[in-house]
């Protein structure tokens, strides 16, 4: 006999369902009347630090076609690489940015989120990551929710030093990348398929 | 404070990693939509780092009068929702034991006859006027969560040509960092049409399954008036930091 691990387990996942937005956007399903304003919808209060971008993209099936019931969740460090989380110890990150947003994908399955740029974070062992946001993606058909990130193209040179770019095959790389134009970062999610984005196991 | 009698490091543990044997599968086909929507690659794995490790903390101001009272905060002044009413509650714990304070629980579901209110809805049951069936709670102290709701209707879906969902209640649940966020769903104690379903199916492990069912708890009914349900939700511990003393390892 040996002793028991008096663990618990976590809860399983399940699928988010079509009708998510009941609980997630209630507003943007017409539900009104019970919160004021659905969660998420604002990453940016007035003074904000740092460079103000928009993150649009489109979250595609296996078939290139779009996956309009999911819904997009996005956690990021401030332009300071602060993480706006009591779980953040190193100091105290702009009061005027949430680093969280919930987005319900359109007809196009397309998103979009008014942000800023994120600052670099310390990675594992000394390391330094690149400027990333990290996204969540849950809908109809996905059993449980899947984490990817998204760094920039206007980093070239933070990205090739990386941890967790490192990691991936360099051809799957350019999945990762939002591509910059002005103030628009373009970051589609391919669930499946050609061009499939890097998910990741954290 | 003297910094000589400080060791506290300037990070939070990092996440125990998830046993994804235990969870659904990305690819379950008897679950159809799942078969266009699954990756095939493999997951990219790495320990969680600060960006993982840190999440959103939402404060009490968010949370109204009537948030976690599904009966009435979608109702007409003096009116009900229809259906059995029901207390649901429970903890929200991670995988050491320890109570989640102060996180975001969301909650939704279809009214008694199993129609959800959604624009793309259109089973021919009807809508409930005095039912919206979404609310919200932040953990106590205690990691306690509560709310008062009716109890949801079996509904069909368009899968197999006879598949119908069993009864059920979908969670929506934030911990203290990104890598433990978590959807789920609740189903009830007793109720046949669980080991029937293909997303319930989607779970190999019927241990897994039964931490999905909630148990009927009579002690918490309140008499005259609602029965209750007990559902714990367990999210991902943080990792033991051995010989350094970390503000939020085990």
């Amino acid at each position: 006999m040996v002793q028991h691990l008096d663990r618990l387990r976590e809860t399983p996942s399940q699928t988010a369902g079509p009708y998510v937005h009941i609980g997630l956007t209630p507003n943007v399903c017409g539900i009104t009347g019970v919160t004021p304003e659905d969660l998420g919808a604002r990453m940016v209060a007035d003074g904000v630090r740092g460079e103000r971008i928009t993150i649009r993209g489109r979250v595609l099936d296996g078939a290139g076609r779009p996956v309009n019931d999911c819904i997009v969740e996005i956690w990021q460090a401030d332009a300071a690489g602060l993480y706006n989380s009591p779980a953040e110890h190193r100091g105290r990150a702009d009061p005027n940015f949430a680093g969280w947003g919930r987005c319900a994908a359109d007809e196009e399955g397309a998103f979009v989120f008014e942000t800023v740029k994120p600052g670099r974070v310390p990675g594992p062992n000394g390391t330094t990551m690149a400027p990333h946001v990290s996204f969540w993606i849950v809908a109809r058909g996905i059993n449980i929710g899947l984490h990817t990130r998204m760094y920039f193209s206007d980093e070239e040179a933070a990205n090739r030093d990386d941890p967790v770019l490192r990691r991936v095959v360099p051809a799957r790389v350019p999945t990762l990348i939002g591509r910059r134009e002005g103030d628009t970062v373009h970051f589609d999610i391919h669930l499946q398929g050609d061009g499939e984005t890097v998910f990741f196991d954290v | 404070m003297d910094k000589r009698l400080s060791n506290l490091a300037s990070e939070a543990a990092p996440f125990m990693a998830r046993d994804r044997g235990r969870h659904p599968p990305a690819y379950a086909p008897g679950y159809k939509s799942t078969i266009l929507r699954a990756p095939r690659e493999a997951l990219v794995s790495f320990e969680s780092t600060l960006s993982e490790k840190t999440g959103p903390a939402f404060g009490h101001n968010i949370i109204g009068a009537l948030d976690n009272d599904l009966i009435r905060n979608f109702a007409k002044p003096g009116e009900a929702a229809i259906g059995e009413r029901i207390i649901v509650h429970g903890r929200v714990l991670d995988e050491n034991g320890r109570p989640v304070p102060d996180v975001l629980v969301e909650y939704w579901q279809a009214n008694a006859g199993g129609r959800y209110r959604h624009k793309r809805e259109g089973y021919l049951a009807p809508l409930d006027p005095n039912f919206g069936g979404f609310g919200r709670s932040l953990t106590d102290s205690e990691g306690r969560y509560w709310f008062r709701t009716i109890r949801p209707g079996a509904y069909p879906w368009p899968n197999g040509v006879n598949d119908w969902r069993p009864a059920h209640i979908h969670f929506s649940v934030f911990g203290s960092g990104f890598a433990q966020r978590l959807i789920t769903q609740m189903y009830f104690e007793g109720d046949p049409m669980i080991p029937q379903c293909p997303i319930v199916r989607t779970i190999a492990d019927p241990a897994a399954v039964a931490q999905l069912v909630a148990a009927l708890d009579m002690a918490n009914a309140v008499p005259m008036d609602c029965r209750a349900y007990k559902f714990d939700i367990v999210l991902r511990g943080r990792r033991s930091t051995f010989f350094e003393n970390r503000p939020e390892g085990n």
